[in-house]
């Protein structure tokens, strides 16, 4: 049998211990595994100037590494610790719709999301994650307070 | 930024009451510096024997011209395909994060929009009437093919180093593409030609120019004042942020310069409908001057000179400047940025340009004489009697001033960022020529950044004439060496095309979105 995915939209705040230990013991009820995934906030459309064009590619890969090494290593290690299987994914982009296409390439039967930053003006003003996952998320999709 | 902006401003207001002795500084470095770039200019400007074109804008117009013909007017048949491209259609998800085709278009064109459009349309319309604005959109038009070429090559031969920056630019093809065809003594030759008239450029054009049109407008609002003032108080910012690495500031300016453009454009465009009446009448100047040259003194040769001129130095095709720029682009195909680049002098002259060329002939900015019809010519000043006597970016204003009274103030604070914005561009160019000749490293780069700022000072301190005959000069003195090259490497570019545009076909080449 094959068994089922959950994924997690683990920006690796502070708060979010809490969300990744919610989806660990519902991984491990449910005998899932977990795909955790970080989103580096990006748009095509963002203006750079030329110095910061030539720099692009260099400062990209350090990003890169920098997200594995300290957000998604430390917490794909708690979840191997749990006994689940996990693997971790790095992409750039809009979080929302990266959250909700990743989800749907990799068949995730569902979605757990943080809700910490969202008491924030801005994100009253402009929709936060949760709100914007709420309207297009393709599965069934935990807001963990 | 409005408190960056507001302190220059209220500072050199202060100062515009400063005695005689400021002046004589503006003098003295005019006298100086037109001396010595005098002979240089000469030269560049010289007319091709036996007619009044100067040599090097028909170099420019027909290498343009030829590369239309050799990739058979890429100009049209590759347009909606580099709209896709740019609007991300054929961009790899998982490439997100690298530099996109949009942000290379668009920092390329932050460093070509800026004063050329709004002054140097100015410049071309009084000296050579509203006919020069038909020979204006053709160069832009052709200048599409030299810059496809030139872009292509840049990404195909940049150099990339181990720690992912890279840098690329026709120094880098001139040097390595004329090696792989036999030629590296030429191609090095070339090269570092191109670097020395980069260097040159990025001093005048891209710096010198800007400076000076800055002062005019702000000496415009504020009232007359030395340029040295403005001089030092951009040379202070320019050096906070190239040398003191404030990026902030020219992030800010990069975000801002865009939605001035399109403000620039709207608002054009609302003039324009505000005289609807006189909108048929304009174009029929344009395209009588264009062939008759309504009696200003020149005629057709002066209209197209002035189209021609104005146009390679707004947009820039040919010169190489932008493939600096478009080179750092992440992608497996060089010939997309190519493809995207093209766009560029569409949007820079045959958009923005041709709406600052209307807006001036539309509101009769240009003084007509009522008995003849034709337009008033001032020997003196060598160009159109213009409504109190403006010239350049005041033009310009004026005939902005004229339909909408306010606007002169939001155009002075886009001048002053456009001006900005191209200086951040171009100490970039000439930062990279700079070091193509004398290596990589902090002391090379400080000397040149230095330099560069010294130039602002003279920049903002001299007369319109010599700063605008010096950064023609040096811009068009790149286009000299570059084309060499791009006639020798095109055959290089046209076997990248078919070979792109088979793979297009066949869907090896797909869309992601």
């Amino acid at each position: 049998m094959t068994r089922e995915i959950f994924l997690v939209a683990y920006e690796g705040k502070e708060g979010d211990s809490g969300l990744l230990d919610y989806a660990i013991t519902r991984a491990k009820r449910d005998q899932a595994r977990l795909l955790l995934v970080h989103i580096l906030e990006w748009s095509p459309y963002k203006f750079l100037t030329p110095q910061e064009i030539e720099e692009r590619h260099a400062r990209r890969k350090q990003e890169m590494a920098r997200a594995q090494a300290a957000i998604l290593d430390p917490a794909l290690a708690r979840v191997t610790a749990a006994g689940i299987s996990g693997e971790g994914r790095i992409r750039y982009g809009n979080v929302v719709e990266l959250v909700a296409d990743t989800a749907r390439e990799a068949g995730a039967a569902m979605i757990f999301v943080g809700r910490a930053g969202t008491q924030s003006v801005a994100a009253r003003i402009f929709g936060s994650v949760p709100i914007g996952l709420a309207q297009i998320a393709p599965v069934p999709t935990v807001i963990v307070p | 930024m409005t408190r960056s902006l507001l302190l220059p401003l209220s500072a050199a207001a202060a100062l515009t009451a400063l005695p005689a002795r400021a002046n004589t500084v503006d003098e003295a470095i005019n006298a100086a510096i037109g001396s010595v770039t005098g002979p240089f200019v000469s030269f560049i400007f010289s007319p091709f024997p036996g007619t009044e074109f100067p040599w090097i804008v028909l170099w420019l117009v027909a290498a343009a011209t030829i590369f239309t013909l050799y990739f058979g007017f890429v100009q049209v048949r590759a347009f909606p395909h580099a709209l896709a491209l740019v609007s991300g259609k054929y961009s790899d998800p998982d490439d997100a994060g690298e530099v996109s085709h949009f942000q290379a278009l668009a920092t390329a064109l932050s460093g070509t929009v800026g004063l050329g459009n709004i002054a140097g349309v100015a410049v071309a319309v009084s000296i050579g009437g509203p006919g020069a604005t038909f020979w204006m959109i053709l160069a832009g038009l052709l200048g599409m093919a030299s810059k496809f070429t030139e872009c292509t090559l840049g990404v195909k031969y940049r150099n990339e180093y181990p720690d992912g920056t890279v840098s690329g630019g026709p120094m880098y093809y001139l040097s390595k593409g004329l090696a792989e065809r036999g030629y590296s003594g030429v191609g090095r030759f070339l090269a570092v030609a191109f670097a020395i008239c980069c260097v040159f450029g990025s001093l005048g054009g891209g710096n010198m120019f800007q400076a000076n049109q800055a002062h005019a407008q702000l000496a415009n609002i504020l009232g007359d004042y030395p340029g040295w003032i403005t001089g030092v108080i951009f040379a202070g910012i320019v050096f906070a942020v190239i040398v003191g690495g404030l990026k902030s500031i020219a992030q800010v300016t990069e975000k801002i310069v865009p939605l001035m453009g399109v403000l620039y454009v709207g608002t054009a465009l609302i003039v324009i409908v505000m005289n609807y009446d006189r909108i048929g009448w304009a174009f029929g100047q344009i395209l009588d001057g264009a062939f008759t040259g309504l009696g200003v003194a020149g005629g057709l040769v002066g209209a197209l000179i002035q189209g021609f001129k104005r146009a390679a130095f707004s947009n820039e095709a040919g010169v190489g400047s932008a493939a600096i720029a478009h080179s750092a682009v992440r992608t497996k195909e060089p010939i997309t940025e190519g493809y995207v680049s093209l766009l560029e002098p569409f949007i820079d002259t045959v958009v923005i340009c041709t709406m600052t060329a209307l807006v001036i002939v539309i509101t009769g900015v240009l003084q007509v004489d009522p008995e003849t019809g034709t337009y008033l010519w001032n020997a003196d000043l060598g160009r159109v009697e213009t409504l109190g006597d403006a010239s350049g970016v005041a033009l310009t204003s004026a005939a902005f001033g004229s339909a909408i009274t306010w606007f002169p103030y939001v155009l002075a604070i886009a001048v002053i960022l456009f001006a900005f914005s191209t200086m951040i561009s171009w100490s970039y160019y000439g930062l990279k020529a700079w070091t193509y000749m004398f290596g990589e490293g902090r002391a090379q780069e400080l000397s040149f950044k230095i330099l560069f700022c010294l130039f602002v000072v003279i920049g903002a301190a001299m007369n319109l004439g010599p700063v605008i005959d010096f950064s023609d000069a040096a811009i068009f003195a790149m286009g000299l060496f570059n084309i060499v090259g791009l006639y020798v490497l095109m055959p290089v570019v046209k076997a990248e095309m078919h070979s792109y545009m088979a793979r297009l076909q066949s869907g090896e080449i797909r869309r992601f979105h």
